[in-house]
């Protein structure tokens, strides 16, 4: 539903405090590209890398915005959202692996008709997994984030056996479209096609959210209920509805995100999206609880660090998330891009 | 007799472990401006989110328009055609001006004549229209919870504290909103501490202490016996001038 209202008759664009673009959390992106350049030494290796942290972040963006939605709206702290990212990778694979004719065919058309169905059970199923959650084990511990904790964990070690016991415990090998496989030069840095993918899926998700939150009566809701639910209660809108509206489709983007992350890893198993929690908290906290946009610089900016240190000290590449994080809540301790929450 | 629009009996409200309202009962007349007022503490606040269903009585009924609410959620409450300004405003500070009106007018876009009658009781509104509504100054955050109360015609309309912390010409400016409010056919239930504005726009009166009510009548009445203002309230309105 649109929310275009009638404007008044009078613009008062002109009158007022008018709300600027707060540029410097988007200025850091770039800022960590250009500081890097001169560390890695070579253009084509800084530009690999560069896309290569640009797809890392973009694959976290679509694991952590679900997330950091449901923490924004919901006050909820979920931590058996890897088991939707897992379950995600595991749907994909499970169709990837059934139409290795269709992806050896090395054409657009017969790849997309793999992975389409592909992404799609992922998201089906990590949506179906956390409308579960979400009945079952996050109904009853509202508002008491002890019980939270406790409860998801037990709910992710759960859901990591089930895996096991339905998929068996063996790492699933999981080889991508042919083509989406290899890369392609540019000038002499060579930047992987599935890379590119990524970033092209990231970017759409990524604008389809800011369309659904900006441009919609639902998105409206959504943002409203982050800032203050009860209020959104008070104006006759039934918030528990659009919880678990909010909780199936966070589940649900972190299943693509599963997905898109096992089809980078080219492998499947059922830790994969505990693995990545540490990592997806961090990025929720950095763009501050609530806020997407924040989520997405965030993502970008772990991305980007990630690869750039990964390139010149490997075993401080965690360490930089955690050092982002740091000066990050020193410069703003509530994020990039607070909600203002009631 | 008209049915009361709101009529509250034996109200007893907890939270936690605190017993905050004890058998509270009043009517709000159809039409009117009821004052619900007493000192800091008294329950007053407390009254108000029970009739909204934001804390659950948990005993006595509450009745809108005729309809039992005692167990009722807040969305249903809200969509009997109650309007709920809280004490602290509860403006979405992230939304626009006009993103916040959109979002109380729940059958879809405000209507056009309803907007400029808004406009004329807060030209504010008009001339912020699309600012943030967390840039707004504390007067025209109050401005605007109120306007989002009434952008759509309500039947009983909950305002807490709506001159709290506002400069005096926008307590002036809060006045004529209500004074036209009230030529209209909503009912309204007014918590307040500013007794001026209580008297001036009052038209009957419950005072509550303690979380009871200790008083309830005609707000002429009150605003003409200094010596029950000074025993209901612990001041005179006199005192006020």
């Amino acid at each position: 539903m649109s929310t275009a209202a009638a404007a008044p008759a009078q613009d008062p664009a002109s009158a007022l405090p008018v709300t600027r673009l707060d540029w410097p959390p988007l200025a850091l992106i770039p800022a960590i590209a250009l500081a890097a350049l001169p560390l890695v030494g070579s253009l084509p290796t800084w530009v690999t890398l560069t896309v290569a942290g640009l797809a890392m972040g973009m694959m976290i963006f679509m694991m952590a915005s679900g997330l950091t939605l449901v923490f924004g709206l919901m006050d909820v702290l979920n931590f058996a959202h890897g088991v939707f990212i897992s379950v995600g990778a595991y749907g994909a694979a499970t169709v990837l692996t059934r139409m290795t004719r269709q992806m050896q065919a090395e054409s657009l058309a017969s790849d997309l008709s793999a992975m389409v169905p592909a992404v799609l059970a992922a998201i089906a199923l990590a949506g179906l997994l956390g409308w579960f959650f979400e009945r079952v084990l996050i109904r009853p511990v509202y508002g008491d984030h002890l019980k939270q904790i406790l409860i998801t964990m037990g709910g992710l070690i759960v859901f990591e056996q089930a895996i096991h016991v339905v998929w068996g415990p063996d790492i699933i090998p999981l080889p991508r479209p042919g083509t989406i496989t290899g890369a392609f030069i540019i000038g002499e840095a060579a930047i992987e096609r599935y890379r590119m993918a990524a970033v092209i899926v990231g970017l759409v998700v990524f604008a389809a959210m800011w369309l659904l939150l900006n441009r919609t009566r639902i998105g409206l809701l959504v943002r409203a209920g982050v800032e203050n639910p009860e209020m959104v209660e008070s104006l006759g809108y039934r918030i528990r509805r659009l919880f678990v509206g909010v909780f199936v489709a966070g589940s649900g983007l972190a299943g693509l995100g599963g997905a898109m992350w096992a089809m980078y890893q080219e492998q499947v198993n059922a830790q994969m999206g505990a693995q990545m929690l540490v990592v997806i908290f961090i990025v929720v906290i950095i763009g501050g609880l609530g806020s997407v946009g924040g989520c997405f610089v965030g993502a970008l900016l772990i991305g980007l660090a990630t690869n750039y240190t990964g390139y010149l000290a490997p075993k401080l590449a965690l360490g930089s998330s955690i050092l982002i994080m740091v000066l990050v809540l020193l410069w703003r301790p509530r994020g990039l891009y607070p909600i203002g929450r009631a | 007799m008209p049915e009361p629009m709101l009529a509250l009996s034996g109200v007893n409200t907890h939270i936690a472990q605190y017993h905050i309202l004890h058998g509270v009962a009043f009517e709000v007349p159809r039409g009117g401006l009821t004052m619900l007022l007493g000192r800091n503490g008294a329950g007053k606040t407390t009254c108000l989110r029970t009739v909204m269903g934001l804390w659950r009585a948990s005993a006595g009924s509450i009745r809108i328009d005729g309809h039992d609410v005692s167990r009722a959620t807040t969305p249903d409450v809200a969509q009997l055609g109650v309007a709920y300004v809280p004490e602290n405003m509860g403006i979405f500070a992230g939304l626009t001006v006009r993103e916040n009106l959109l979002l109380a007018a729940r059958s879809g876009a405000p209507d056009a004549r309803r907007l400029e009658w808004i406009f004329g009781l807060f030209p504010a509104m008009q001339k912020f229209w699309n600012a943030l509504a967390g840039n707004l100054s504390g007067g025209q955050k109050q401005m605007l919870a109120v306007a989002r109360a009434i952008i759509e015609p309500r039947k009983l309309l909950l305002v807490d504290e709506p001159t709290k912390g506002l400069a005096p010409a926008i307590i002036a400016n809060m006045v004529e909103a209500f004074r036209e409010l009230k030529r209209t056919d909503t009912t309204m239930l007014v918590v307040e501490q500013n007794f001026n504005f209580a008297r001036s726009l009052g038209d009957t009166v419950a005072v509550m202490d303690s979380g009871r009510i200790v008083h309830t009548g005609g707000m002429d009445a009150l605003a003409a016996d200094g010596a029950l203002q000074t025993r209901l309230l612990g001041l005179s309105l006199d005192s006020h001038q």
